[in-house]
């Protein structure tokens, strides 16, 4: 079975590493990766704990089909209660980290307690060790990766760590791994820094870590999966041609594009920041930003970017070590670092990204919260002084500057660093922090696209696109057609959404494949990997059951059903421009119709028939 | 016709399906430690470049070994590993200046690339086409056709 049926528990205040035997009848219930480490977590831990504290725990987590031929079966995940929100938090990252952890003979790694000093942990095969990270604290996530390989002489460890962000609790700080992938939302990283732990290096070369149920069937329905992404439009053409980043235009032009903190839905830069502009040649130095696209482990799509800067831009003329090639932006990152603070610069949303990566913070969370500080700088509610310089929407020097601050709390940044949610309320205008829960939107309009809005609200983890994306059926016509504007079905079409994603992303596949792939093309791969069944049904039911877990979790931890919400902008401030000009989003519509599809009070909580049906 | 490995870097996208074949090939595991193709990042130059044995006429891997361990496949021109024969003494690892045969600690011997008997797993797994297994006398046919499509044959076709 595709499971190593090993959890190694770490006890960062003892500093112990003690493996124990996964719990199969979890697994049975819970598949892996997401669902599986989410049930450990809310068996083991206090919804109402302070996510900084000690008795919070981290877990890293793979799924069955993490470490496999499966396209794009290289994923992990990041659990633990979020600093942000104060509810679950769950991040998923690709790279090459989770299938070495798995080819090291872990299914997942469960952080207790907080150390006393800084460590990383050091997995080899069977063998784990805290390390003495105090030369480390205050280094950079990229610094952090080239002194472990350095110091054990092993070039081929896989490193994910923190870097300042991290440290300093920037409240969205993200654990960077492979460089630049990155569990990246809802502030894992910094829930690492509160326990001192400032890496986890890997190096997996076990040929026995787990055994696949059927591997002439596994082989078979991965070569299947293969050819379906390579054959659709999707995942065969625009991920792999323009990355993510393929949506800028499209989405620009459905007037769905959050521009300056949401004041506007289209942004008359978004050509500028977009995928066709990564392709182009500079007319600075006649080169494109884009050097060439990189791959996931296992990934047959490709979607990740790889760019060069001009050296000659003013964010790094003097900084050769951002001259040479790195990780490019993807379409969430350069909308936040882009239209929402109304930057076109290409090359300075290009350098933020790295500078995001390089010290390991969240591009959506810290590009909305500066789009939110410059509404704020607009309004007259923000001085310059109190910040050091102008922050006006559009300019490019501002965000940039912010970016290096936040990172290491300097100044102002460690304002910007706490998210829009706090830096609104401080300055007493919270209704102008775009973000549910406390998480900042992604590059969405819930004005535009009615189902995205009722994502976003019902989201377990704030306002997050990767729960159920909307924009599938809205916008892509997958797996059909929907209006933006119509409310009639999406309730139905987003909980289908969203426990399809749950089963996604407890298997170690990428949520990406699902452009291509429906249920039965992941249910075969699946149930070829995994003992036990894994039919269709029970699928989505184990899909149903998480989110239903994540759900009970938060109210646990004191959230309700009000918690359920879109900032009043987007309910009152009608759009201003495009084709949805006008609209204004209709969630009270939806939301009533969402919790009886889910078989939850009107108040939002799971009935007891429901949570009799799904066995928690 | 002999026919031999082919690698473009340029459409290599470091995606390690070719690693997980050559493991699953040999080890029935997806374990890309133990691949005996390996694909390297170049990351400050945006370059991903997989690597493995050339299968030199001249082997020095083969002239190396002192009990005679490495054979020729005369059939693929692969230069093969007998496992029964390998004492694991590691100078073929010395001899071979492209460090291509490499030591196993796990079954103490070497291995290095045998092109899997004429169907080499990683050229199938490749999605991109970087790597291929073509006519071994005809390995630069791509790079000249690529070139010939460049040459300017007349002012009234361009």
């Amino acid at each position: 079975m595709a499971w190593t049926k090993n959890v190694l528990r770490v006890n960062l205040a003892a500093g112990t590493c003690t493996p124990e035997p996964l719990n199969m009848t979890w697994a049975q219930e819970y598949l892996g990766q997401r669902g599986l480490a989410t049930k450990y977590f809310v068996s083991e831990v206090d919804p109402k704990v302070d996510p900084f504290s000690p008795e919070n725990k981290l877990i890293f987590v793979t799924g069955p089909l993490t470490g496999t031929m499966a396209a794009t079966g290289g994923r992990y995940s990041v659990i633990t209660k979020g600093p942000l929100t104060g509810a679950i938090a769950c991040s998923n990252s690709g790279g090459y980290f989770g299938a070495e952890l798995k080819f090291a003979g872990w299914d997942m790694v469960i952080f207790e307690g907080a150390s006393p000093k800084p460590v990383y942990l050091l997995v080899t095969d069977g063998q784990a060790e805290l390390v003495d990270a105090s030369d480390l604290w205050g280094k950079t996530v990229w610094e952090t990766e080239e002194h472990i390989r350095k110091v054990h002489q092993d070039p081929q460890v896989r490193v994910a760590a923190i870097g300042r962000a991290g440290e300093n609790r920037v409240l969205y700080a993200a654990i960077v791994n492979d460089l630049h992938r990155a569990a990246g939302r809802s502030g894992v990283g910094a829930v690492m820094g509160s326990k001192n732990l400032k890496a986890v290096a890997v190096r997996g070369t076990r040929t026995d870590a787990y055994r696949l149920a059927d591997p002439e069937a596994f082989i078979a329905a991965t070569e299947a999966g293969k050819k379906a992404l390579a054959a659709n439009g999707v995942t065969g053409q625009g991920l792999p041609t323009y990355g993510t980043q393929v949506l800028m235009n499209v989405i620009n032009e459905l007037g769905a594009l959050p521009t300056r903190n949401h004041r506007d839905v289209q942004f008359e830069g978004a050509q500028a920041i977009s995928g066709e502009a990564m392709h182009q040649k500079r007319a600075t130095d006649g080169k494109p930003n884009l050097v060439t696209r990189g791959a996931c482990f296992g990934c047959t799509i490709a979607c990740g970017r790889i760019s060069r800067m001009d050296p000659g831009h003013f964010t790094i003329k003097d900084k050769p070590q951002y001259q040479g090639a790195s990780g490019g932006v993807e379409y969430e990152a350069a909308w936040a670092l882009g239209a929402a603070n109304g930057v076109s610069d290409l090359e300075a949303l290009t350098y933020a990204n790295y500078l995001c990566n390089e010290d390991g913070f969240d591009p959506i969370s810290f590009g909305a919260t500066v789009g939110a500080a410059m509404e704020l700088y607009d309004l007259g509610i923000l001085k310059k002084e109190e910040v050091g310089f102008e922050i006006p929407f559009g300019s490019a020097e501002a965000m940039v500057k912010l970016a290096e601050m936040t990172a290491k709390g300097e100044g102002f940044g460690r304002e910007i660093g706490l998210g829009s949610k706090r830096l609104c309320a401080k300055y007493g205008r919270p209704e102008l922090s775009m973000t549910v829960k406390g998480l900042e939107f992604p590059a969405y309009d819930s004005r535009a696209l009615q189902g995205m809005g009722l994502a976003y609200a019902t989201s377990n983890r704030g306002a997050c696109h990767l729960r159920g994306y909307m924009v599938s059926p809205e916008v892509l016509g997958i797996p059909q057609k929907m209006e933006p504007q119509a409310t009639e079905g999406k309730a139905a079409m987003l909980k289908a959404f969203q426990d399809l994603t749950a089963v996604v992303d407890s298997s170690g596949l990428c949520l990406f494949t699902t452009f291509a792939w429906g249920l039965p093309d992941i249910q075969s791969q699946i149930q070829a990997a995994c003992e036990g069944d894994w039919s269709p049904e029970h699928l989505l039911l184990v899909g149903e059951r998480i989110w239903n877990m994540e759900r009970e979790f938060n109210l646990a931890a004191g959230l309700t059903g009000k918690d359920d919400k879109l900032p009043p902008r987007l309910m009152n401030e009608p759009a201003k421009t495009g084709p949805q000009k006008g609209a204004v989003s209709k969630l009270d519509v939806m939301l009533p119709e969402y919790y009886q599809v889910r078989g939850w009070t009107a108040d939002g909580v799971p009935t007891a028939d429901t949570r009799r049906r799904l066995g928690i | 016709m002999q026919k031999s490995l082919h690698l473009d870097p340029n459409k290599c996208t470091g995606c390690l399906q070719c690693e997980m074949a050559c493991a699953w090939e040999n080890y029935r595991s997806f374990t890309t430690a133990k691949s005996r193709i390996k694909v390297f990042t170049f990351h400050h130059e945006g370059r991903f470049v997989p690597y493995t044995c050339t299968q030199c006429d001249e082997a020095w891997c083969m002239i190396a070994c002192p009990v005679d361990a490495i054979h020729l496949d005369a059939a693929t021109g692969a230069k093969v590993v007998r496992e029964a024969t390998c004492v694991g003494c590691k100078v073929c690892t010395i001899a071979c200046p492209f460090g291509t045969i490499n030591y196993v600690s796990q079954t103490g011997k070497v291995q290095k690339c045998d092109l899997c008997d004429g169907a080499p797993a990683c050229a199938k797994a490749c999605p991109t086409g970087a790597i291929t297994y073509v006519d071994a006398d005809w390995t630069g046919f791509g790079k000249m056709r690529h070139w010939a499509g460049r040459t300017d044959t007349n002012a009234a076709t361009a």
